[in-house]
């Protein structure tokens, strides 16, 4: 069952997070919403639930007055253009457990909305506080971007500002400055070769995996860096043995991919083509066919060897005599 | 004079920024040659680097991937006389991921590293991609060092390979440099080779300079001090950001060196123009038109086995290997390229990326 507002409230207060409640009648649109607290100060605020082709979905939190272009959304994301429409009814019910009119941050507190993507206007940075509904039409909460954070660190979600209004040339040497944000089981671990590595965090959210490189604004490209993150973790993880550091895995690495070629190559029909040519044949399929990944591991063994022999000697401080 | 310029519009376009064929047709390679003064290279020429180096030579060669060369006979005779030279190549560090376009410009410098058995510099500018990408100076200089992993997971021998990004290496004596190449330019010729306007800022103008420098071993004291005629050999390419795009007009349909098997098989499968004709029937009776065919281009550079590419291209022409099958084979050759880089990656640490932009000597970098 999705959180109530007086739930919400509740944790709020557990998380000493500063807000200001305000009832009202109950809202669907920013305009009703602003006849209640629009004197306020601080910023209302504009929610789209959306979904891409496939099938997808992210929450777009906006100050109202930022123009969000859905076209450029689209291609900032790597989606092409119009590859986001709005979400259908059904899924705010389903996903986000909010009534119509009640899109918000907040209903990221559902586990049933793990997999939602988040983007937030950077400007909510800019105000003193903004509005949101907590999970109900008829109250708006106003808080501090912090504190926001604050409640979505507590989700397990990462808090990332964007500009939304930026429209940076997305093409061949500009890779889409918001693809990170696509959400996807798929790009965080594609078939490493050894052994994964355990993301930091809550591995469901594919957001939450960027916490190293996704700075505050998003401004410049940013590519799909879960992948690089792992590489990265497992590059360091290497401290243990690995194929490049021990002798004894390199050499069985290297028997491993002949001798399951050598065993690929003998079968019944090649026997039957070559007889005892054959031995010749896969000498020579084995050195065709194995040896740029035997020289690639070769030489990474050899950079290895050579860049821990080299920080070991530039961090080498000699005893003074 | 109003004709003359009509006559440069309809020319091919080929400067820094920009290449492009007359008409959306194909680049005149002779023409293109002719007009830098440079010349083809021949098959006397890739016999020779053959013999010279005992090793079959790359299939970038044979195939006229790298198809033209200025000098490189001049150099040749110095190696055979036993002076040896340096290589030079570099990359502009805009973006954290490489597609293969970007990568074979590297695989070809790796394969003249290791069969001439000479040392190589790596240029990242990352001062010009702070300039004319307007990224901030630490932007520029994270994307260099994420750009070096991917450099160096093309398999340089790091005992003869110095990777240097120009915002920690400029000043000393290649700065020294800078000056003295600055100082042979005038500000209308620079001009007129780039197109600089009044609006562009200073830096810009004399940053020309920064990537003439390495060519000149008096850059690099602590590699080759005394080796003031140390000779330099610069591979580089013309329009590399074209290859590795499975269909020209998406940019998202290159081929990135992060992407997974199946990822690679979609995209050529969606992208890649085929050549084969609309129908069974059509294929069988008329064959592929080999000349627009996408996949063979790739499989060109990609597919090292000689005799196999040219049986593949026989049968295709031919009718009686389908389109399906050729993009089955380049999606194998592909995914195994790919595999082996991002196995070579996951070895490259931070303390070897140090260890290759480290200023040191590379005492055995002719052996």
């Amino acid at each position: 069952m999705g959180y109530t507002k007086d739930q919400l409230l509740a944790r709020l207060k557990e998380l000493q997070i500063d807000f200001a409640q305000y009832e009202h009648p109950t809202v669907l649109t920013v305009e009703a919403q602003a006849k209640y607290v629009g004197d306020k100060g601080g910023g209302l605020t504009k929610n789209l639930f959306l979904k891409d082709k496939k099938s997808r979905l992210y929450i777009v939190s906006a100050l109202a007055d930022t123009k969000v272009d859905m076209k450029v959304l689209s291609q900032r994301l790597g989606l092409g253009k119009g590859g986001i429409r709005m979400a259908p009814e059904e899924a705010l019910g389903e996903i986000l457990q909010v009534p119509l009119g009640c899109v918000t941050p907040f209903a990221l507190v559902n586990e049933s909305a793990r997999h939602v993507s988040l983007l937030l206007d950077k400007g909510f940075r800019t105000q003193e506080h903004c509005f949101f509904h907590p999970l109900s039409n008829d109250m708006s909460i106003s808080l501090h971007a912090n504190d926001l954070d604050k409640f979505l660190k507590s989700v397990g979600r990462e808090a990332t500002f964007v500009d939304l209004e930026a429209n940076p040339p997305v093409g061949k040497d500009q890779p889409p400055d918001l693809a990170a944000f696509v959400p996807s089981g798929s790009t965080i671990l594609s078939d490493p070769p050894e052994k994964t590595v355990p993301l930091q965090g809550h591995t469901e959210n594919p957001v939450s995996a960027y916490k190293k490189s996704t700075a505050t604004t998003v401004k410049t490209t940013k590519v799909p860096v879960a992948v690089k993150n792992v590489k990265d973790k497992l590059a360091v993880a290497a401290h243990q043995p690995s194929v490049f550091s021990d002798a004894g895995l390199l050499v069985e690495e290297i028997l491993n991919r002949t001798s399951s070629l050598l065993l690929s190559e003998i079968k019944e029909d090649s026997i039957r083509q070559h007889g005892e040519h054959l031995g010749t044949v896969v000498a020579d399929n084995i050195k065709k066919r194995l040896s740029s990944d035997l020289k690639s591991l070769a030489i990474m063994f050899k950079n290895t060897a050579y860049a821990q022999g080299f920080y070991a000697g530039t961090h080498h401080h000699p005893k003074p005599l | 004079m109003g004709e003359e310029e009509l006559e440069q519009e309809q020319e091919q376009v080929v400067n820094p920024w920009e290449v492009s064929a007359k008409d959306g047709g194909k680049i005149d390679y002779d023409k293109l040659i002719d007009k830098f003064g440079c010349q083809r290279l021949d098959q006397s020429l890739i016999d020779r680097v053959h013999r010279l180096t005992g090793s079959p030579p790359h299939v970038f060669l044979r195939r006229g991937v790298f198809f033209a060369h200025r000098d490189f006979n001049e150099i040749l005779d110095a190696y055979e006389g036993g002076k040896k030279f340096y290589l030079y190549t570099g990359r502009g560090p805009s973006s954290q991921s490489l597609h293969l376009g970007h990568l074979i410009p590297f695989m070809f410098t790796k394969y003249l590293q290791e069969a001439f058995k000479v040392p190589l510099v790596i240029q990242l500018t990352d001062d010009e991609k702070c300039m004319w990408k307007n990224l901030s100076v630490e932007e520029s200089k994270r994307l260099a060092r994420e750009n070096a992993r991917d450099i160096i997971a093309c398999g340089f021998d790091i005992t003869r390979t110095f990777i240097f990004q120009d915002f920690e290496y400029v000043g000393g004596s290649f700065y020294n440099n800078m000056v003295k190449v600055e100082k042979c330019v005038t500000y209308n010729k620079v001009v007129g080779i780039f197109g600089f306007s009044g609006e562009d800022h200073i830096g810009k103008v004399s940053f020309p300079a920064v990537q003439a420098v390495p060519s000149f071993p008096s850059s690099f004291p602590h590699l080759f001090s005394g080796k003031d005629d140390l000779r330099c050999l610069i591979p580089c390419a013309i329009d590399q950001g074209e290859t590795g795009k499975m269909s020209a007009s998406d940019p998202n349909s290159a081929i990135y060196v992060t992407d997974s098997a199946k990822e690679i098989k979609n995209k050529i499968n969606k992208h890649a123009f085929s050549g084969g004709q609309d129908s069974l029937e059509k294929h069988r009776k008329y064959g592929a038109n080999l000349e627009v065919d996408i996949p063979i281009k790739y499989l060109n550079f990609f597919l090292e086995d000689d005799d196999e590419l040219e049986h593949i291209k026989k049968e295709y022409a031919a009718g009686r290997v389908l389109t399906g099958e050729v993009k089955k084979r380049l999606a194998e050759v592909l995914t195994e390229l790919v595999e082996r880089h991002r196995l070579a990656r996951s070895a490259v640490t931070d303390e070897m990326v140090d260890a290759f932009m480290a200023v040191r000597p590379l005492p055995n970098m002719f052996d």
